[in-house]
């Protein structure tokens, strides 16, 4: 098994969302994040006074998937983020030990 | 008593729009300041409202309107403490006037107001306790005698006014004594109280550009019957101060943002906010006394001198939080003096001619005083008040309380649940009560042990 993590462009959430259900993921998790990469922050000016803003407003998608499907999921992810402007993220995968369904107590892939 | 109902009924609502100012004035302060404090900047302004209200009631007006006998120059008596005896007095015994008690209440909303604006400066910093004590000995000892140098007058011919108006300087609706002082005991204030911890470094953006947008357009609403209500009657003079109060405001909202533009890129929200404030200000003391051409002329000077005005703190050093210096003394100045060069009879003959109206240099030499001495005295007696305070009580807060913040230090309170850990519809907080054991049975003293741990 696999965690994928995708730090994305907030306003791509939906095409993601909607590329990994016709996929067939069952289930993500998405929080907010904030952060810099090549794309740093922007400047931001009040009364005259110029305030560099560092970080950037990002969203990151969790996704526990089968170690066969990753490839394929990390390939729908990364096109479905993609607006081929600098800031559009980055996508990686960890493997994963252990696995528990809280409500049946499945383990493993069953519990995916 | 004999009283004209028209121009009563139009100062009573002056006197509710310039109240509301305030409630404006700290959306406005609110919105610039950070998350963490904009509650105890809001208090600020509202507190105000409490402390200096009761206070003018009880000797304010007198202090500022009423002969001070030998000192009348420069300061009222005790005469009319406690407002006891005027329910029956009337401004004017011929059918023109308004109660007396209308015009007092009119007045109160000023005094509240200019005690409230001094509050931006020190945002973030100032020892709650500390700023009730400073609104009260604030009005009372620079407020009130300000307002009765340039107000005052006791109606007769050849008879005694405070020395400003004696002088013959123009201050329509209050530059000199609401905003060039109110502007300067900012800066006075700033001095004693020092830089917010990390100023200027530390990115100190205003937490909500809304709310200070809401705050500008409450106070220009307010702001009609702060100006046209100065006429003391629903009359031709309040028609003209009425439209110069759109005519300068426009005109510097438009050029702040022309400003912004060529200067930094972008014409901001926060700038057309300061534009409107400015605007205000600047037109207050010549509202009645130029034409409505003129208090373009006006608007378009503070809105562009203002605008770079606000930019001085950080060439000079000190810590003006939202700007009361640049915005209300600066404005104030420029409106001040302005008068001296706009203002005509044309348009008001109980107001003089200027520069541009065939007057000479007198009156911008009056009005020139009048602003010196209002910026002396403020200045000198804010400063040495705030000193004071802070000797005797301390006016800042310690160190911790203003990396924390002061809402949840000196109010025990926070403005946005900003919790983000939340347990199925609550917001992570827990009331104190519920929290402590529960009592058993028969146990009187728990329940009042869990009530006292609330209020810990």
């Amino acid at each position: 098994m696999k965690l994928i993590t995708a730090v994305i462009k907030p306003f791509k959430l939906d095409e993601v969302k909607k590329a990994l259900e016709t996929f067939g993921v069952k289930g993500l998790t998405v929080s907010e994040a904030s952060g810099y990469g090549r794309q740093k922050g922007h400047t931001e000016v009040y009364r005259g006074a110029e305030y560099q803003v560092d970080l950037v407003p990002k969203l990151r998608i969790e996704v526990l998937v089968d170690s066969a499907d990753a490839d394929d999921i990390i390939d729908v992810i990364v096109k479905a983020a993609r607006t081929d402007k600098i800031g559009d993220g980055k996508v990686w995968a960890v493997p994963v030990d252990t696995v528990v369904r809280v409500r049946t107590g499945e383990t493993g892939p069953e519990a995916l | 008593m004999k009283i004209d109902s028209g121009n009563t009924a139009w100062i009573l609502t002056s006197a509710a729009l310039v109240l509301l100012m305030t409630p404006g004035l700290a959306f406005f302060y609110g919105g610039m300041s950070r998350a963490k404090s904009v509650l105890n900047m809001m208090m600020m302004s509202f507190v105000s409202i409490a402390t200096v209200g009761m206070v003018w009631i009880a000797y304010g007006w007198s202090m500022a309107f009423t002969s001070g006998g030998g000192l009348s120059s420069f300061v009222g008596g005790f005469s009319e403490w406690g407002l006891v005896g005027l329910e029956t007095v009337a401004t004017a015994d011929d059918g023109t006037g308004i109660p007396q008690l209308a015009f007092v209440a009119f007045q109160a909303t000023f005094a509240i107001i200019t005690v409230a604006l001094i509050s931006g400066a020190v945002a973030d910093r100032a020892k709650f306790g500390a700023w009730v004590v400073f609104t009260v000995v604030w009005a009372t000892l620079v407020y009130f005698p300000i307002a009765h140098w340039v107000w005052w007058s006791d109606g007769e011919e050849g008879g005694k006014a405070g020395w400003i108006f004696e002088l013959g300087a123009l201050d329509f609706a209050g530059g000199t004594v609401v905003h060039i002082n109110a502007g300067v005991a900012a800066l006075a204030l700033v001095l004693v109280l020092g830089k917010r911890r990390g100023w200027p470094k530390e990115p100190m953006r205003p937490h909500n550009l809304p709310f200070v947008l809401l705050g500008a357009g409450l106070l220009w609403f307010g702001w009609f019957g702060f100006n046209a209500g100065s006429a003391g009657a629903a009359n031709e003079i309040a028609g003209i101060a009425f439209i110069n109060t759109i005519g300068a405001t426009c005109a510097a909202a438009f050029a702040w943002i022309v400003v912004e533009k060529l200067r930094d890129g972008s014409s901001t929200t926060l700038g057309l906010a300061s534009g409107i404030v400015a605007g205000l200000v600047a037109i207050t003391p010549a509202c009645a006394f130029v034409t409505p051409l003129g208090s373009i002329a006006i608007g378009l000077v503070a809105g562009a001198v203002c605008a770079f005005a606000v930019s001085l703190k950080y060439k000079l050093g000190y810590d003006d939080a939202l700007d009361v210096v640049g915005v209300h003394m600066v404005g104030g100045i420029v409106g001040a003096l302005l008068i001296g060069v706009l203002a005509t009879t044309a348009v008001n003959e109980g107001g003089a001619d200027g520069l541009f109206a065939g007057g000479g240099v007198s009156l911008l030499g009056k009005q020139a005083i009048a602003v010196v001495a209002t910026l002396a005295y403020s200045f000198v007696a804010t400063y040495i008040i705030a000193k004071i305070i802070d000797l005797v009580m301390g006016f800042r807060v310690s160190e911790d309380d203003e990396a924390a913040g002061l809402d949840s230090t000196a109010h025990a309170e926070t403005a946005y649940d900003f919790g983000t850990i939340r347990t199925g519809g609550g917001s992570g907080a827990t009331l104190a009560a519920a929290a402590a054991p529960a009592p058993a049975g028969g146990d009187a003293d728990k329940p009042e042990g869990a009530a006292k741990k609330v209020e810990a």
